[in-house]
């Protein structure tokens, strides 16, 4: 399979008043095309760095990062800015929807600032849509909408532009259990789809949804490894 | 240009969303601009009423005539030494008249203010002219009923007079003043014509409340002593004044009989010099009045830079999610910069709206109405002050970092 991310001995140093944090020091990994992998690790331990860095909203201090094959880890924040438009789906924690804006508008943005014609871009955006089943909510506002259907607005967001990765951070964190899982198995509907999913959490239970898990620990990799017990916590609340 | 539109179209959404959704900060913040715009544009529609007014009463003077006065018109020379110029005569008058071949007339002025009555109806302070009988072909002035003073009347220095028009509405109200005997200083003059109507100088003396008598009789009556009058001069042409100006300035310096080195002892003046030096102090009062009323604009500008700041600094959120999903800097900054053009160009809608009707109340002192031009200027710089206002609040938002953005709370 192809490999889509490519980071070699990436370090990342934060300046904390008089302190030099070391937030990365020397993750080396690569993720294939339609992988499904959870990038575990206590708070402090780097995921979120790690997050950002692999989401091309910050650039790593050292190291070389490849995605698709471009080295992204000295580009300019214009340069970021496209690729993240093209090549990267974020999902966050907290939804990040534009609260005056409609589902419809939300779903569109990317395609706006990725210079889409207005046509295509509302075509696209309907079938990231109705892939969510959000089709007969497209002209509410996020707060006319509950906490998974927020959530989901968010997914068809990140899918709408067909990026090569999608990135969600603690995707499930501000849902109850049984909305939380209906999300998770959205992911992996559309991992089963050939979609490259990375998700960061501290959760098992998440985490037990992907199929490798990358654990990293004071900024290093302390564990990479196939996902054995999965299903786990699905079956535990059918149960 | 089709990813230019796109962005373009949703800076104006994001723009009137914002203003929508702070409706009242909006609208105070807009205040400022509202006040600029408004004393800009009152200021701009009465320079524009001033121009207009000058322009209308300089037509009274006429660009063919040649004032010859003691007094030169616009200043610039040592008013000791023309005080102490000899007083123009009619003596040079009639020279000019026998000699000036160039001039198409000549007319000797002097004037006074006296109070004329018909009955029991009185005018105070009318002007009384005293000329010869070229006055009407001199000043262009035309006579509406009646005639003029006969060239025979004049020079007899006949008891005779010419109206103006206000004069003549004042005095008979409801009769024909031809025929009947006026007082003007208490010494009676019988109507022969009413000239037509023809405006103010300067919105300031009317030409129409004026009587004009032959000036030999206006000398026996008003001013025994013989001297200090004006000769006004018209070419055959506003072409050939210059030669005309040439011609009488050399039979006036041979009548004075001034030796080649000396200086001319009397002032030839024109239209031209009042229009030169009107426009000096009119680019001076166009100038100093637009730059302090330009001042409440900039004050506005300042409040629009204010609150762009606040809004910057609250959408800090929304600026990561845009960021995070592909924003370049350059849509950040067009979305702010957008947002206070917008609210700038509301404010100078507004403004326009108001000084609109305050403009008629100036229209009631100066010829004037609000011009196109004075509207689109406003509404252009109340753009260009918002987006010179917004400029450093939408650079600051396109530089925030996505991480610390998406993270502010």
């Amino acid at each position: 399979m192809s490999t889509i991310i490519k980071l070699t001995n990436i370090t990342k140093l934060y300046q904390m008043g008089e302190e030099q944090v070391h937030a990365l020091q020397g993750v080396s990994l690569e993720i294939a095309r339609n992988e499904y992998v959870a990038i575990m690790g206590p708070s402090g331990s780097g995921k979120s760095t790690m997050m950002n860095i692999v989401g091309c909203l910050d650039t790593p201090t050292a190291g070389l990062y490849e995605l698709n094959g471009n080295n992204v880890s000295d580009m300019n924040d214009n340069q970021l800015a496209r690729i993240r438009n093209k090549e990267i789906g974020f999902v966050f924690q907290t939804f990040n929807l534009l609260a005056r804006s409609n589902v419809l508008h939300n779903v569109e943005l990317p395609l706006i600032y990725g210079g889409i014609h207005a046509t295509e871009r509302k075509r696209l955006a309907m079938e990231a849509i109705d892939r969510v089943g959000l089709t007969d909510r497209v002209h509410h506002k996020p707060n006319e909408l509950s906490g998974g259907q927020r959530q989901r607005v968010a997914i068809a967001r990140a899918l709408v532009t067909r990026p090569s990765i999608l990135l969600a951070d603690e995707p499930t964190g501000n849902l109850d259990t049984k909305t939380g899982e209906e999300i998770m198995q959205l992911f992996d509907a559309l991992h089963r789809e050939g979609n490259t999913i990375i998700l960061v959490t501290h959760e098992e239970d998440i985490a037990a949804h992907a199929h490798r898990a990358i654990r990293l620990r004071d900024g290093r990799v302390e564990r990479d490894e196939t996902v054995k017990n999965r299903r786990s916590y699905a079956a535990r609340i059918t149960a | 240009m089709r990813y230019a539109f796109a962005e373009f179209k949703e800076g104006m959404l994001i723009a009137f969303a914002a203003i929508r959704a702070n409706k009242m900060r909006s609208v105070l913040t807009t205040l400022g601009i509202v006040i600029g715009i408004v004393s800009v544009t009152l200021m701009g529609t009465a320079i524009e009423g001033l121009n207009r007014a000058f322009n209308e009463s300089i037509e009274a003077i006429g660009a063919d005539v040649l004032y010859i006065q003691k007094w030169p018109w616009g200043g610039g020379q040592e008013w000791w030494k023309i005080r102490n110029r000899r007083d123009l005569k009619i003596q040079h008058a009639r020279a000019l008249e026998r000699q000036a071949s160039t001039a198409r007339s000549v007319s000797p002025i002097v004037g006074t203010g006296r109070t004329s009555t018909y009955g029991r109806k009185i005018v105070q302070n009318t002007v009384v002219i005293g000329s010869n009988a070229d006055f009407v072909e001199t000043t262009t002035a035309t006579v509406a009923i009646g005639r003029f003073f006969t060239s025979m009347e004049a020079d007899g220095g006949r008891p005779v007079c010419a109206l103006g028009s206000e004069v003549a509405a004042n005095l008979f109200p409801a009769e024909s003043p031809l025929g009947k005997t006026i007082k003007v200083g208490g010494y009676p003059y019988r109507v022969v014509g009413v000239l037509e109507k023809q405006g103010s100088l300067l919105g300031m003396e009317s030409l129409d409340n004026r009587v004009y008598v032959p000036i030999n009789r206006f000398f026996k009556e008003f001013m025994t002593r013989r001297g200090g009058i004006q000769i006004w001069v018209r070419a055959s042409s506003v072409e050939e004044i210059e030669e005309t100006k040439e011609e009488v300035r050399g039979i006036m310096r041979k009548i004075r009989g001034l030796a080649p080195k000396d200086e001319d002892d009397f002032a030839i003046n024109q239209q031209e010099i009042l229009i030169q030096t009107f426009n000096q102090i009119g680019v001076v009062i166009a100038a100093v009045g637009l730059f302090i009323t330009g001042l409440s604009l900039f004050v506005g500008g300042i409040g629009i830079m204010n609150i762009m700041f606040v809004s910057v600094t609250e959408r800090t959120r929304e600026i990561g999610i845009r960021k995070a999903i592909g924003a370049p800097r350059r849509s950040i900054l067009m979305q702010f910069l957008m947002e206070s053009a917008a609210l700038c160009l509301m404010g100078g809608m507004i403004g326009i709206m108001i000084a609109f009707p305050l403009s008629l109340i100036i229209d009631t002192i100066l010829p004037t109405a609000m011009p196109v031009s004075v509207v689109a200027v406003a509404l252009l710089v109340s753009v260009f002050v918002g987006v010179v206002s917004g400029f450093l609040p939408a650079y600051r938002a396109s530089r925030l970092d996505p991480v610390d953005a998406l993270r502010y709370e």
